[in-house]
């Protein structure tokens, strides 16, 4: 029986062996079918036929739409009510309405909904006050949750948080009293539409990658628009001009996955004491790139070294921060399914 | 790099503060389903058990007409796992009963074989339910099922789905057993977010809100750190209908919160639950009395209370006009101190003593100026 999560693996897994033969085998109508057979009313996703609703739907089944071009009105609607509604007091993310904020559900609705432009629908500021206190004082590694231990794959989970808000105008991370631009500027920001020439879809790659950018074309400087100005040919204008660092301690991020998680024959762990499996490899590898690329700005920018914790070998490959897959293969699947559309273009 | 194994001393801190939970496994952090065999230490007795007792479907005469399917992994596995003879032969025959779609009382027993190999094979847990449903089996039977089966497998996804289904499907009469099955679950593990999951669904499916508010203050009289404890006390003062919502329960549990500081500053729960009964309701934070009484009270025992002066941070960047008590209290000077200076000072001091979020309070410090100069 199909699931969202092996949905998700299996995409991901094909966009990371990448070329035409590994992304044409998917059929993306099939996939779209299965989409909307697991949409809820709620504006949640089910896992599975009859399965459980809950945050992790929302993220896998957006990060499939959004690398297939599949994101239309039917799977978009209700996703942004669903996942503010299971922000917490706390300002993380729960699994469902009213449960504990928690690493894993952060990430997916955070990510989720920036891969729709809704973002700036949650409390931003709550959520990053929360994520910052879940990096261990004394670990330097993430926990999930409140009062509870630290784990490698939160590395990802939670680290991962903190490049994904990066994506987003600074503005919005702000405490509401002390954003100092007028009112007019916020709501505009607030309602980012972002149009692409040919299709329904409300996202682009340049949206979401203010400060990456393809190999080929130059670095400039944009501005952010609203949707009654853009006309078809209209370039996406963003702000790129960051003038703020990671939000986290990636150096003792590193530290806490290379002397903790490693297991000496191989593979990486939750914490020493733990085995190894393949999930925390996963996770605390991508932790450790999000970690090593967290002072970055751009797609070829090399970390310095003085970023990268131990002998500059340890540098890994650079991962996308909303999808966890390698940035390259990312960016050919990306134009593999949305094709060669200039509006999309940085 | 070789692992360091200096976790002892972490280990200690952590029991130390009573945060450590014996078997911390949050395995619910995974997104897999887990369909094939994994890692599953707690029952490794059980499998014993089974190994020892099963005797092959292809020798019982019950299964005699039914040709077992093989598991198609294509042309070209890729890293096929290694299934003992029982676990691929109960798979096999899974597998043709799901082909033939035979809902029967012999499918029914196969489930449960399959369930007990792997719980975690959610395709079997909705063939189950469906057979369950054909059969018009007693419910109240099955929920006896799940709770054999979850002994072994308190934290995975498929058993507390299905759980929640066999109670819907029972209805209000479930109410009391499935408090009492969340109970169980929180003596392995109190904070097993699976059952805090279906706790709040029963109350807010059933009810129960009665007794939950004194629920959430006996586990927090038997860990004042259990967060999700924390949590399930907002769940309760927002949706109970015995109580008034935030807004009308905020003083009473300001006043929880004041004696829960007092027992550890340094246990962010009650902190981060004080932040949230002003959720949504910025205005009333800076105009409280209580919580600025709260963080001054914690500055004069200790000026590097880290979440005092988060919480100060954000009286002040609502508006919050601090007194000249709490001024003296952080050790500055009485006269010419702006609320803008204080919190330039608040964030200063964060850097310091809050080293791990350094970046973060340089960010706020920013911040701060920036807004003062626009």
């Amino acid at each position: 029986m199909p699931h969202l999560a092996t949905t998700y693996a299996a995409i991901f897994s094909l966009v990371t062996i990448g070329g035409k033969t590994a992304l044409a085998s998917i059929n993306r109508d099939r996939t779209l079918d299965f989409l909307l057979r697991m949409k809820d009313a709620s504006g949640g996703f089910r896992m599975h036929d009859n399965g459980e609703i809950d945050v992790r739907g929302c993220y896998t089944a957006m990060a499939v739409a959004h690398i297939l071009d599949l994101l239309i009105p039917p799977l978009t609607l209700g996703v942004a009510e669903y996942v503010c509604s299971c922000q917490t007091h706390e300002g993380g993310i729960g699994g469902e309405p009213g449960a504990e904020a928690h690493g894993g559900y952060t990430y997916c609705g955070l990510a989720a909904l920036i891969l729709i432009n809704q973002a700036h629908q949650l409390d931003l500021p709550a959520l990053l006050n929360w994520v910052v206190f879940r990096q261990g004082k004394i670990e330097g590694g993430f926990q999930g949750r409140i009062n509870k231990l630290v784990d490698g794959c939160y590395s990802f989970w939670q680290g991962g948080v903190f490049p994904c808000l990066q994506l987003l105008p600074e503005q919005l991370l702000h405490h509401k009293s002390i954003q100092h631009e007028n009112e007019e500027t916020i709501l505009r920001l607030n309602e980012l539409k972002i149009r692409k020439q040919s299709s329904n879809a409300e996202i682009s790659a340049a949206f979401l990658f203010p400060a990456w950018k393809d190999n080929r074309s130059k670095h400039v400087i944009h501005e952010v628009e609203d949707q009654c100005q853009s006309d078809s040919n209209e370039r996406m204008k963003l702000v790129t001009d960051y003038k703020y660092g990671p939000l986290f301690n990636a150096q003792a991020l590193q530290g806490y996955v290379l002397l903790c998680c490693q297991v000496l024959e191989g593979g990486l762990r939750d914490k020493p004491g733990k085995h190894r499996d393949y999930y925390h490899t996963c996770y605390c590898l991508s932790g450790l790139s999000v970690a090593q690329f967290s002072m970055s700005r751009s797609l070829n920018a090399l970390p310095l070294p003085s970023t990268v914790l131990g002998p500059f070998d340890n540098l890994l490959a650079a991962t996308h921060p909303l999808c966890n897959v390698v940035l390259d293969k990312y960016f050919y699947a990306y134009k593999f399914f949305h094709g060669d559309d200039d509006s999309s273009q940085i | 790099m070789p692992s360091s194994e200096s976790d002892a001393s972490m280990e200690q801190e952590e029991e130390e503060k009573g945060k450590h939970n014996e078997d911390e496994e949050d395995s619910d952090a995974h997104m897999d389903p887990k369909e094939e065999d994994d890692e599953e230490d707690d029952d490794e007795e059980e499998q014993e058990e089974l190994q020892i007792k099963w005797v092959p479907l292809s020798k019982r005469p019950e299964w005699a007409d039914i040709q077992p399917v093989s598991q198609d992994d294509g042309p070209y596995p890729v890293v096929p796992i290694l299934y003992t003879a029982q676990f691929r032969e109960t798979m096999d025959y899974f597998r043709a009963i799901l082909a033939l779609d035979e809902r029967s009382p012999r499918a029914l027993l196969l489930t449960e074989e399959a369930i007990r190999l792997n719980a975690g094979n959610y395709t079997v847990w909705h063939f189950r339910k469906l057979v369950l449903q054909a059969l018009s089996y007693d419910l109240w039977e099955e929920l006896k099922f799940i709770e054999r089966i979850a002994k072994a497998n308190y934290k995975n996804y498929q058993i507390w789905h299905h759980r929640r289904w066999t109670a819907e499907n029972i209805g209000p009469a479930a109410m009391t057993t499935e408090l009492q099955f969340t109970e169980e679950a929180f003596l392995k593990d109190a904070k097993n977010y699976h059952a805090w999951s279906h706790r709040q669904w029963v109350l807010r499916t059933y009810g129960g809100w009665e007794e939950e508010l004194a629920f959430c203050d006996k586990l927090l009289h038997q860990d004042i750190y259990n967060n999700s404890a924390w949590n399930q006390r907002y769940f309760v003062i927002k949706n109970s209908p015995f109580l008034g919502g935030v807004g009308a329960m905020r003083e009473h549990e300001l006043n929880y919160c004041r004696d829960a500081i007092a027992v550890d500053s340094a246990n962010e729960s009650p902190w981060r639950y004080l932040k949230g009964l002003y959720k949504g309701d910025d205005e009333a934070l800076p105009r409280s009395t209580t919580v600025p009484a709260i963080v001054l009270i914690e500055l004069q025992k200790n000026k590097d209370c880290i979440y005092a002066l988060d919480l100060l941070l954000e009286l002040l960047c609502l508006g919050y006009e601090p007194s000249q008590e709490l001024i003296g209290a952080l050790g500055l000077q009485l006269d010419s101190c702006s609320a803008f200076q204080i919190a330039t000072f608040v964030c200063t001091h964060l850097k310091e003593i809050d080293t791990m979020r350094m970046l973060y309070w340089d960010w706020r410090l920013n911040a701060l100026s920036n807004a003062s100069t626009s």
